[in-house]
């Protein structure tokens, strides 16, 4: 079961980001999805929109709460996911698929280093489910 | 932290279930099962079962008990027969709430009340200070019992596979005591839903039993086990308040729009000096639904602005699932709560437009 995909690095705040030729696809994890529930609706950034590393770039709605979104790296938006305006269910059917968020081109791919491999986040959650 | 906690008698048969447990009033409960949306679609077009035992129940028993009843709620609680509910408020002197609660007629000197969970303690406290002159007892028999609420369409038909209780025969707002799978229940067709239903009082040690058997028949009219996510947004759309959220002792009867369960004619009662006050200078505000045209669902706390000032806050915003909206309840001046009229709430950094409309937003086909 591919919970945590070995081609994704994660953050703290349970986003991933999978990263070809310094763009980077961003979008949320299996485990955050299935911790906020049944998702209702998705606020994303415009393309031509920067952000640093940490940075809130949108918001997750579910029934039940909003979450904010953090830019795992520092990035202008290239393309944003508008299926997620119909469909904003995606991002619990296909997290790291159909479900993605926002796509940013990397302005320093050094950053990737402080993310987590999957193994790491995998420890991580098991430690915030203890909590 | 979650140690405090008060559980349910039926937390470790939640857990079982798979829940996802949050807190609530100073209890821990189940959040949601299979899935918010899920379970609140159940609930609309077949079954749901909740557990609400961290409800309060309070007994009132005495020759003085109505008359204790008449003096702390502002609803006439003469007007019930035996085995008849009556949605009603605990007022203050200000016509603001205490609380709302039900109130069930046992006999003329036993009554039960059942009380939001936060405000158990308070509404005992409440009630027994202004017991004064009265002949009447007040029991918090929260602990020795449990409360099942089993709630849609295919309720009754569900109920009837496990009890002899001739359930066609409880109207709306009555209840009947008898046997659901071999143990003794008060059986009462209520709920908080919009739904058809029925709520269970349970002896404390045999919930576990009846809510197995309960789900085991109802599976195959489709009933799933629902948690408070489903119950939160059910309520809603039905429009039915939560306390301390769309009412608490700030806002008055009136102002919270319930001014049916206010009857000024009955007699003395905590408030009424000020509710007819109130009744006859008119209102400076009062509690509307509205509709936000805007996928961003409107939350509680999210300001409210009419010609751009703030003007209050969303006391209750939600995605609903089956009308596929997003609603929500709020304050606004008087002036400004005619159906159709436009306002704005600040979602973050937005402004998005509302509309107040009539409630309920979602009413049961009949």
């Amino acid at each position: 079961m591919a919970t945590y995909p070995e081609d994704c690095l994660y953050t703290r705040e349970h986003e991933w980001i999978r990263v070809e030729d310094d763009v980077g696809v961003i979008g949320i994890t299996d485990y955050a999805q299935e911790a906020l529930g049944d998702i209702v609706y998705v606020e994303l950034p415009s393309v031509g929109d920067h952000f640093s590393q940490g940075e809130p770039f949108g918001n997750v709605e579910s029934v039940k709460a909003v979450s904010e979104l953090y830019m795992p790296v520092s990035g202008e938006v290239v393309e944003v996911n508008a299926d997620l305006t119909e469909s904003p269910q995606l991002v619990n059917e296909d997290p790291y698929g159909d479900g993605w968020m926002v796509k940013i081109a990397l302005s320093d791919p050094t950053e990737l280093e402080t993310l987590m491999s999957a193994s790491e986040y995998e420890e991580y959650v098991k430690e915030e489910k203890k909590k | 932290m979650t140690a405090q906690l008060k559980r349910s008698p039926l937390h470790e048969t939640h857990e079982a279930l798979g829940a996802r447990f949050t807190e609530f009033a100073g209890w821990l409960l189940p959040l949601q099962y299979t899935g918010a949306i899920e379970e609140h679609l159940a609930v609309r077009t077949a079954a749901g079962l909740f557990d609400v035992s961290h409800m309060g129940r309070l007994e009132i028993r005495g020759r003085g008990a109505l008359a204790l009843i008449q003096k702390v709620t502002c609803n006439d609680a003469a007007r019930l027969r035996d085995h008849q509910v009556q949605y009603s408020a605990l007022t203050t002197e200000r016509g603001t709430f205490v609380d709302d609660l039900t109130v069930y007629r046992v006999r003329e000197d036993h009554f039960l009340l059942c009380v939001n969970a936060a405000n158990r303690e308070k509404d005992a406290r409440w009630i027994r200070e202004h017991r004064e002159g009265e002949e009447a007892e007040v029991y918090d028999v929260s602990d020795q019992l449990a409360q099942l609420a089993l709630q849609g369409p295919a309720a009754s038909e569900i109920l009837q596979l496990l009890t002899d209780v001739q359930l066609e025969h409880i109207r709306f707002y009555w209840f009947e005591q008898g046997e659901v799978a071999g143990v003794s229940c008060l059986i009462s067709r209520t709920g908080y839903t919009g739904e058809d239903g029925f709520e269970l009082y349970v002896p404390a040690a045999s919930a576990e039993w009846v809510w197995n058997r309960l789900l085991d028949v109802g599976q195959a009219a489709g009933l799933k086990p629902c948690g408070l996510a489903a119950r939160n947004t059910l309520r809603l759309e039905a429009r039915m308040l939560l306390y301390g959220h769309d009412m608490d002792e700030t806002t008055t009867v009136w102002e919270a729009d319930l001014g049916w369960i206010v009857k000024l004619e009955k007699g003395d009662f905590i408030g009424r000096d000020a509710l007819r006050r109130q009744k006859e200078e008119g209102l400076q505000r009062k509690l509307v639904g509205f509709e936000v045209h805007d996928r961003a669902p409107a939350r509680e706390g999210y300001p409210v602005l009419v010609q751009g000032h703030v003007v209050g806050q969303v006391t209750s915003g939600s995605y609903a699932p089956f009308l596929q909206k997003n609603i929500g309840l709020t304050y606004l001046p008087i002036e400004h709560t005619t159906i159709g009229a436009r306002f704005h709430i600040r979602v973050r950094e937005r402004e998005v437009e509302a509309e107040v409309v009539p409630t309920p937003f979602y009413k049961r086909p009949r």
